[in-house]
């Protein structure tokens, strides 16, 4: 078998790997690292909180790591988590063999993963960024040393890939959907991935002006953020938040689609209202390019664009609404299976409610003048990205794991880690809602005694503990389940209406060894209702055209890495400008190197195929 | 009568709701112990809006209770495969509609509250009426400065207004942005490097009698290492009060007496007076008010903004200003002193007394 021809080692598959599955185990391993490492942050920060006056981590040493802390979580954790899910799922969701560009694919991932490198390279080179992870510039400007820098041009090479995943997935959903598979017959994780990538077309070029605008400042002697010299520090809040409000649906919006895949399959019914919820994450994408200034309300912006911007915000709530109450009736009258997956999906229920009617109140501009940069919104964004992102984020990975892996995880384990987690959430964050009314402002290293934050603190530190713990027991459940897990059906978990479940688990190399045809929603339950086994085919079995693996994103993303240094030190040491130059022709080079050489893949010949379907079967 | 229902039921929600809340925080400190107009305004918001969430999550915790135990897999369904349902326009007409009211209920007062609290009109008038007090805010690192342009003072640290009537503010920062917070009296408002923020808050003097007739000022904004501990005070009197502090104020200078205070003083105005008036009239320009005047400092009841007001305190702070305050800015700027002379200066600081 060719395959097993081409097989090198591992590590050198991994690196050259153009193929959406193991892209996605690539965003999983990378996205898991980084939520260990935003994670230990929490607790150092929770650690200090635990009692006034604490000395554990004080002054700048704290504010770098509350900085790396939200970077962490948002760019190197929530966002390849995600996009380890949508790699995982979508391509086989709308029956294609691979996305529209798998070449682009990989070096989204590798942009990403080696800018989170750069930017946590900065523990080690002077300290991290500690002007929280909005980096406002008036004091990004005033900090010292280079970690703003580790930042920006950080961000930076992670914000290409986002974008470069993003288009990708736009014309992977566009282009590459099987015969029969239209607009209203995608699964709902497809349209929501659909309506983030859009987003993330829209919402990344903004910061990236912002952070180009910041480099020159920082690196280059530019004045666009210094206001003696006529620049405006405002400026970069709206940049910033005009990517960072739909940054917030960037990662909802998948969060919503993995709980709708989660209730209809568990539930048994068909998702509940689907044109609906099509229509609803359509316009929370829509609107939430309209309300970045609610992050602003106390900026000065005058009543009128306050008011403006309050209304809008509060609108948010009807599409978000529909879908809450579109979930609640897939279930209505569904023969409910209480697996992991669906733990998690029911938890997030009254969670995400929790979260979406704060951030109605703090919509009410008036009322936000307290709200704002207080204890209040920590409570609030924890109850949306962690009671809605990081759910879904681990409901997906218990669903799909058998999908990605070919085993089960263990579901005791997987339960135990649940109630942890979910009792450690509310335990956490609950509690900071009053400490925000009670006058406590966020990014406060310490407070002093006496002022009726202590017993807050202390309950909201306990609870960090317990989502440690949880932590744990899932690392323990995924080193448990590799070593002897059960292994998994093509149909998981019996239920799946979704064509990834029609495909073996793990799926080959080339997903389908025919295009299906694709026969309505929930393409597979349909077939299986009819007492089919399998999809109904779209082709005759013939030679199945693959793209060759590749080295060259790798090396493209590791040349921008070293630019990136070169830069930095341009102006301090002497081989700085070299380095600089030396990884942009390391990049550049690699990208002519790219268009010069014709790459026509290869092909799995249909006999190949056959054999390796047998084997599936037997 | 359904309607009559419902405003009872919102109305007892509401009063249990403040009941509740009530006992949340310190009255010099919690935002749900309203302590003026601008309070009290946002307070009947936060409660308004509270009721209406609170009342969206029993509709949802209801259903959801309901669907999930009640649809639940149950022994022998293993099998059983549920209708399915496509959807229904009534019920998804339902849950479009009766959000869209409840928001329209919270966003008039919310739009008319935003357009009131910001009504400066009477601070920017052409001839300002002379009862009407304005305080010019700058945020430094770590420190506040309150300067009256009417009455040509300046105070730091220690905001003093009179209670029971708007008091309007200027509000900028002289490095990076900050945030100007007094919980208990109003939201923020932040003070930019770029412009000139303006608003207005009052101070009951009822709630400031309760409160121990002082509250808790906060920067809002993450300003550096020091963020947490940019404190300020608020000292709220009496209209007559405030006027006597005010011609006290203007008419105030350093009395020293003491021979060790002497001394204190001579080190002063050797290695301090550059960056700090210890009078409240200090014609110097912004620029060069480069640290917090000091002319009541012994009035004060707080050093460098968190630590208790002692001898003992000074004297710490003094010595080493980054192990109380890490990253400030006095930190390296008056060279070594030595024990005797921190004495003499605290002598000197604690006797700059206005009152």
């Amino acid at each position: 078998m060719s395959t097993v021809a081409r097989k090198k080692s591992l590590i050198w598959d991994y690196l050259t790997t153009v193929d959406h599955k193991k892209i996605a185990i690539l965003y999983l391993i990378a996205g898991g690292f980084f939520f260990l490492v935003g994670g230990l942050e929490a607790l150092f920060i929770r650690i200090q909180l635990a009692k006034p006056n604490n000395d554990f981590l004080v002054g700048g040493l704290y504010n770098q790591v509350l900085t790396m802390h939200g970077t962490t979580m948002i760019f190197f954790a929530a966002m390849p988590l995600v996009f380890a899910m949508m790699n995982a799922v979508v391509p086989i969701q709308i029956g294609a063999r691979d996305v529209a560009f798998p070449f682009l694919n990989a070096l989204g991932f590798w942009l990403f993963f080696f800018g989170g490198v750069f930017l946590n390279c900065s523990w080690f080179l002077g300290g991290a960024p500690d002007a929280g992870w909005t980096s406002y510039a008036s004091l990004s400007l005033e900090s010292p040393g280079h970690g703003i820098d580790f930042y920006v041009l950080g961000l930076q090479i992670s914000g290409f890939g986002t974008l470069i995943g993003g288009i990708n997935f736009l014309v992977t959903i566009i282009n590459m959907r099987a015969p029969g598979m239209t607009y209203m017959r995608m699964p709902m994780f497809t349209w929501a991935t659909f309506v983030t990538s859009a987003l993330i077309l829209f919402a990344f070029p903004p910061l990236t002006v912002g952070l180009i605008f910041m480099m020159m400042d920082r690196l280059f002697g530019g004045n666009f953020y210094h206001p003696a010299a006529g620049g405006n520090t405002i400026i970069w809040e709206h940049l910033f938040w005009i990517f960072g409000h739909p940054e917030v649906y960037i990662l909802v919006l998948p969060a919503f689609g993995i709980f709708s895949e989660i209730f209809a399959t568990f539930s048994r019914k068909r998702l509940f209202g689907y044109s609906s919820m099509v229509f609803a994450t359509v316009l929370i994408g829509f609107l939430g390019f309209m309300v970045w200034a609610h992050h602003m309300f106390t900026v000065g912006m005058g009543p009128i664009a306050n008011a403006i911007f309050a209304v809008a915000t509060m609108a948010i709530a009807v599409p978000t609404g529909i879908k809450i109450f579109n979930w609640l009736f897939t279930m209505w009258g569904g023969n409910i299976r209480f697996t992991t997956p669906m733990m998690y999906a029911v938890a997030f229920i009254p969670s995400f409610v929790m979260g979406g009617v704060t951030g109605v109140m703090n919509a009410a501009a008036a009322a936000d003048y307290q709200y704002h940069d207080s204890y209040f919104v920590v409570a609030h964004f924890h109850y949306v990205i962690v009671g809605g992102v990081v759910f879904a984020l681990l409901a997906g990975a218990h669903y799909w794991w058998p999908k990605m892996f070919g085993k089960m995880l263990n579901e005791t384990l997987g339960k135990i880690t649940f109630w942890l987690f979910f009792i450690g959430f509310h335990l956490t964050f609950f509690i900071q809602h009053f400490l925000g009314l009670m006058g406590m402002p966020r990014r406060v290293f310490t407070y002093l005694p006496g002022q009726g934050f202590e017993t807050g603190n202390m309950i909201s530190t306990v609870g960090a503990f317990f989502m440690a713990a949880a932590t744990i027991v899932l690392l323990i459940n995924v080193i448990v389940t590799s070593v002897k897990g059960q292994k998994a059906e093509a149909d998981a978990w019996g239920d799946g209406r979704t064509l990834e479940w029609a495909v073996a688990s793990p799926p080959p190399e080339y997903n389908f060894a025919q295009t299906p045809l694709v026969r309505g929603l929930d393409a597979y339950w349909i077939e299986k209702m009819e007492g089919k086994k399998g999809l109904t085919p779209a082709e005759p079995l013939g030679d199945i055209h693959m793209p060759n693996s590749s080295i060259l994103p790798f090396v493209i993303s590791l040349g921008l890495f070293i630019a990136a240094f070169g830069f930095m030190y341009r102006t301090e040491a002497s081989w700085g400008l070299a380095v600089g130059i030396i990884g942009l022709l390391i990049t550049l080079g690699s990208m002519f190197l790219r268009s010069v050489i014709d790459d026509h893949g290869f092909h799995i010949h249909k006999e190949e195929v056959l054999e390796a379907e047998k084997g599936v079967k037997a | 009568m359904k309607k009559w229902l419902l405003n009872w039921r919102l109305f007892s929600l509401f009063s249990v709701m403040a009941l509740l809340l009530a006992g949340c925080g310190k009255p010099f400190l919690s935002t749900l112990q309203p302590a003026g107009e601008v309070a009290d305004m946002q307070y009947s918001l936060m409660l308004l809006s509270t009721a209406i969430m609170v009342l969206v999550i029993i509709v949802v915790t209801i259903i959801f209770v309901y669907v999930v135990v009640r649809f639940r897999q149950r022994k022998g369904e293993e099998k059983k495969i549920p209708k399915q349902v496509e959807g229904s326009h009534t019920l998804e007409i339902v849950w479009t509609v009766i959000p869209i009211i409840l928001l329209i209920i919270l966003a008039v007062p919310t739009v008319s509250a935003t357009f009131k609290l910001s009504d400066v009109k009477p601070m920017n008038k052409e001839k300002r009426d002379k009862h009407t007090v304005v305080v010019n805010v700058r945020a430094n690192l770590y420190w506040w400065e309150f300067e009256y342009p009417d009455y040509g003072i300046i105070t730091s640290q220690e905001l003093v207004v009179p209670t029971n009537e708007r008091v309007y503010f200027n509000l900028k920062a002289s490095d990076v942005k900050h945030s100007f917070w007094i919980p208990a009296v109003g939201g923020k408002m932040d003070t930019n490097t770029d412009n000139k923020n303006q608003f207005w808050l009052e101070f009951d003097q009822k709630a400031t009698d309760k409160a121990g007739g002082i509250f808790y000022g906060k920067c809002a904004e993450l300003c550096g290492p020091s963020h947490a501990l940019m404190d300020f005070k608020v000292k709220p009197l009496p209209r007559a009060d405030f006027d006597q502090w005010v011609e006290k104020m203007k008419n105030a200078k350093p009395v020293v007496t003491d021979s060790v205070a002497k001394e204190g003083e001579a080190i002063f105005n050797k290695s301090c007076i550059g960056c700090h008036a210890v009078s409240p009239v200090d014609k110097r320009p912004e620029q060069a008010r480069t640290a917090p005047n000091l002319a009541n400092f012994g009035d004060r009841t707080r050093i460098a903004g968190i630590l208790d007001h002692n001898e003992e305190n000074l004297k710490k702070w003094l010595k080493d200003p980054n192990s109380v305050k890490p990253g400030n800015k006095m930190a390296g700027t008056y060279g070594n002193l030595t024990d005797d002379q921190i004495n003499a200066l605290t002598k000197y600081l604690m006797s700059l007394k206005v009152e």
